[in-house]
């Protein structure tokens, strides 16, 4: 499904390229052992180095950088056994160093690329670089009247910018490769995808073209920190072009931000005013060799990536495509689901896993992973269920409490007394009864009325109160009026 | 009170050892010289007390004959662009007037814990930028050494203070830094051995940058001996600097075993240029049968891409400045002037902190890096930096060491090429070349001009071989001597 902005003139694609900076998962900062640890009170996590202390010095921290390549392996890319750092120039009172050190010309990861699954299809999205770079430190301008306050607690933690090719074409398109590329950040461990924390956040560029003509001129829209941001900005911002071009005006190249309180862009500084940075070598750190044998030993370190996850699970569980896909969009709900089909029926589990948990789960607007909710605690229940000892249909009815409860599944059942009946002789007992109070039924069904079986059926269940087992009254039933 | 000023290092560990003396003696003796002499402008930061407590430490040390260091006892000047934790640290610039570390560079903590004393902080041109010593923010410093006119000379830069410290006997010994020039440029203004290592022998962690790719730490001594002695103390391989070397760190006292018979020292016939002071081109043939005398080959080479390396160096080192010192803004440390808003905090901030050569090399560093002039600029300096490198690495397959001048004249008075900023960048056209390569250089002094004013002779080794430039310098000592 193609996805084009109508225009007074017509119909309008939407060209997107996405330069996503992720965090590195590293217990300290690119170069400097200072803590990366988030939420310390400010300036208490800040080396010489992260405060620009003159004589300080830079010193690579190899955790990072085999994050970088572990990362760089895992969207298919090169790896270049040789990088180099520069120096980004530019004045900001976050920036101690005054200059930010970053991979210009030679980054740690060249050409890669990562599948997105959209709705007509697995579409291929070109990843153009990946370097290592180092954030700058945090301003404050609302806590005190007069001054801005600089807490340098994030200045020199490691930064992953992942430039894509501007190969997408919509906002779902955008939110998929987001969505996949922090599936698989999370899978290797590399970043948390946390873009609450602003642990992964995106700068997109927008522009809009007529189909099939040149590339239109674009804009970048900087810090978008959520994916219904980067859609809302996205589609905003498209409009926003469109609109400028069918009113006869340009395009001017710039960058600009999203207010996600108005839902819209608005200009942050042009392109005149954009900054020379005057890139160049740092001279205080030596080009970053990267041996082939410790490529390849981080490449057997790999763990399973999504994409492999989803083929097993589809091979291994007999899975379809659409389920597969949920299951391992999350590195935690894959586990999670493996966790829980242990020993028990793949349907079953995958069906209480992406119907009934997840509806839970966005019923109440939050992730799997903070919900406390064990994979064990559906395993039970499900159990159940396996054993016959209460119906699909009673499960389902208990979910929601039986969730929020903090009972085990034997103990929730039991006090909500909705344990089935299976037991055969108890139900035969049943079946008796309600035989015997309504004779003339029987004897219309034995002439014939065979729709009366389910009468019967629904008697006994009343009797029960619902806690007959359907299959055995079903079973016993037939015996009976046979 | 015995006259110290007349000794070196390696007579005053003979007498502390034999307990002839204290080194609460040497340091007493060194304050009072220090006190004397306050109007050559040596010193930025005094820091007698520490002095004291030090050297009783190693009179404690010493007399309990354990844990003794190389340089126990000594009385050392500190150049004021190592920060030292505790005590101000300027770089000589108004900038960090009253800034003070909390904590101490490699290379002054590897001196102390070898039993240095230190007297104080050296004076120096403003973060290392010059030759004169007159782009100090403290002031300019005087060489103590005269003309037979009687004219106030310049001790040379950058290192100047620590030049003129230890030629006036104010201490023993006093540590440089050495980016184009800063250590040898002054040893020869002021009749001294003045020895930059290798780049990647000191750790440049604490010390003040300037232009980090050609930053590198070294001695300024009385005599070569000394000079071994300090660098032996000084450098280590350091983790918390990238660039620092490995490699192994030899007995730098071995150059007294090192025959010069059979070597070969190359002659650069770029540097005997047209113009050069006559009596320096006298002392440089003298040289050059003092090595004839050792049993050494002379040999003519070709350094041909020498004509490039003063401009090479003057788009290098003002680049890396350029970013170097942006940390300098008013913000964190250092100097903060009043202002209204961010742009003023930088700019009034910096314009009042930095000097005007600082001035003039952050400009046109940020020049030869600014978008459509970089590759014009930066990059071809990098290329002609690498051409320059090569020139050395083919002389050094046909010779093992390299002798010339160490500056095309001798030490100048106060205020002379002070107009003309490129008159004063010519002083470090034959130091440069030996910068941009990263190789190890001393200068040792010849002897005086008919002025009596001392002329300094340079020897360029090979990566990582101070030992042989150690030798031949020696051999140049000793010929001094003998006159």
């Amino acid at each position: 499904m193609s996805f084009f902005i109508d225009g007074n003139t017509g119909k309008w694609e939407v060209v997107l390229g996405l330069e996503v900076h992720a965090q590195i998962k590293s217990n300290s900062k690119l170069f400097s052992t200072a803590s990366t640890e988030w939420g310390g009170d400010p300036n208490t996590q800040v080396e010489l180095v992260d405060c620009g202390m003159p004589g300080a010095l830079p010193v690579i921290n190899e955790f990072c950088v085999n994050q970088a390549i572990l990362t760089g392996l895992s969207i298919n890319a090169q790896i270049n056994e040789k990088s180099i750092f520069d120096r980004k120039n530019y004045f900001y009172p976050d920036l101690p160093q005054g200059y930010q050190i970053s991979q210009f010309e030679y980054p740690i990861v060249g050409n890669g690329f990562l599948m997105i699954e959209t709705e007509s299809g697995e579409k291929r999205i070109g990843i153009t670089r990946l370097h290592l770079e180092q954030d700058a430190g945090k301003s404050i301008h609302d806590q005190d009247i007069k001054n801005t306050l600089i807490d340098l607690n994030r200045s020199g933690c490691a930064l992953m910018e992942i430039v894509s090719e501007p190969d997408l074409r919509s906002p779902e398109e955008a939110a998929l490769y987001v969505k996949k590329l922090r599936s698989i950040l999370r899978c290797i461990g590399s970043c948390d995808g946390n873009m609450e924390k602003g642990n992964l956040r995106a700068d997109v560029n927008v522009s809009v073209r007529k189909p099939d003509s040149e590339m239109g001129t674009r804009c970048e829209i900087k810090n978008v920190n959520s994916i219904k941001f980067i859609q809302q900005a996205i589609e905003y911002e498209a409009r926003r072009q469109v609109e400028l071009i069918e009113n006869g005006k340009e395009i001017i190249q710039e960058t600009r931000l999203f207010d996600p309180n108005k839902g819209e862009t608005r200009s942050m500084r042009g392109k005149e005013e954009s900054h020379d940075y005057r890139y160049f070598p740092d001279p205080d750190l030596p080009p970053l060799i990267i041996s082939k044998e410790k490529i390849e030993e981080l490449r057997k370190s790999l763990p399973e990536l999504p994409d492999e996850k989803k083929s097993r699970f589809i091979s291994e569980y007999n899975l379809t495509n659409y389920d597969a896909q949920v299951l391992t969009d999350d590195q935690y709900v894959s586990d999670f689901f493996e966790e829980v089909v242990k020993n028990r029926d793949p349907k079953l589990v995958v069906s209480w896993i992406s119907v009934e948990l997840f509806s839970f789960l966005k019923k109440n607007d939050i992730e799997l992973s903070e919900s406390k909710i064990s994979p064990k605690k559906i395993a039970n229940l499900l159990d159940f269920i396996i054993s016959g000892k209460i119906s699909n249909r009673q499960a389902k009815e208990l979910f929601e409490p039986y969730l929020k409860s903090n009972l085990e599944a034997k103990d929730f059942i039991e006090k909500m007394g909705v344990e089935q009946v299976s037991d055969e002789g108890e139900i035969e007992e049943l079946i008796n009864r309600v035989l015997q109070q309504n004779p003339k039924m029987v004897e219309d069904y034995k002439n014939g009325k065979d729709k009366l079986f389910g009468f019967f059926v629904g008697q006994v269940m009343k009797e029960s109160k619902g806690k007959a087992n359907p299959q055995i009254v079903n079973k016993i039933l037939q015996d009976k009026l046979a | 009170m015995t006259d110290f000023s007349t000794i070196d290092i390696t007579e005053a560990k003979k007498l502390l050892s034999q307990k002839k003396i204290t080194a609460t003696e040497l340091t007493e003796f060194f304050i009072k010289q220090i006190e004397e002499k306050q109007d050559l402008n040596c010193f930025i930061t005094k820091t007698f007390d520490t002095a004291l407590k030090m050297a009783k430490r190693s009179d404690e040390k010493i007399q309990n004959g354990s844990d003794i260091g190389l340089l126990e006892g000594i009385p050392i000047g500190m150049k004021d662009l190592f920060c030292t934790d505790g005590v101000k640290t300027t770089a000589g610039s108004k900038i960090l007037e009253n800034f003070v570390p909390f904590y101490e560079s490699t290379v002054s903590q590897n001196l102390w814990r070898n039993g240095a004393i230190m007297l104080g902080k050296t004076n120096m041109d403003e973060f290392a930028m010059g030759s004169a010593n007159t782009t100090s923010f403290f002031g300019n410093v005087l060489n103590p050494i005269r003309s037979d006119d009687q004219k106030d000379l310049v001790p040379g830069g950058s290192s100047g203070g620590s030049a003129s410290a230890v030629a006036s006997g104010q201490c023993f010994a006093a540590t440089g830094s050495d980016t184009g020039g800063s250590i040898r440029q002054p040893a020869s203004f002021c009749g001294l051995v003045g020895l930059k290592p290798t780049y990647g022998r000191c750790s440049r962690f604490g010390m003040v940058a300037f232009a980090s790719s050609l930053d590198q730490a070294g001695p300024i001594t009385k005599t070569v001996s000394d000079a071994a002695l300090m660098l032996q103390s000084m450098c280590s391989y350091d983790e918390k600097d990238s660039t620092s070397s490995k490699k192994l760190i030899p007995n730098f006292s071995d150059y007294k075993k090192f025959d010069l018979k059979g070597k070969k020292i190359g002659l650069p016939k770029e540097y005997i240029i047209d113009g050069l002071n006559e009596e320096i081109k006298k002392k440089f043939d003298h040289c050059v049968n003092v090595f004839k005398d050792c049993g050494a080959e002379l040999i003519d080479i070709s350094l041909p891409h020498t004509n490039y390396a003063l401009p090479t160096y003057y788009i290098i080192a003002p680049a890396e400045a350029s970013a170097n010192l942006a940390r300098y803004d008013g913000v964190r440390y250092g100097l903060r002037e009043n202002s209204e808003n961010l742009d003023d905090l930088y700019q009034i901030t910096r314009a009042s902190g930095f000097g005007d050569e600082v001035k003039r090399r952050l400009i046109i560093g940020t020049y030869v890096l600014s978008a459509g002039y970089y590759d014009a600029y930066y990059l071809k300096a990098l290329k002609v930096r690498q051409l320059i490198s090569n020139d050395f690495k083919n002389a050094f397959e046909k010779c093992d060491l390299i002798l010339t001048p160490t500056t095309p004249n001798v030490a100048f008075p106060i205020g002379e090429k002070q107009s003309d900023p490129l008159e004063m960048y010519l002083n470090d056209v034959l130091t440069v070349p030996a910068s941009l390569a990263g190789l190890p250089a001393i200068s040792v002094s010849a002897g005086n001009n008919n002025k009596n004013l001392p002329i300094g002779m340079q020897i360029i080794g090979k990566p990582f071989e101070e030992i042989s430039v150690l030798a031949a310098g020696s051999a140049i000592e000793s010929s001094k001597e003998e006159k």
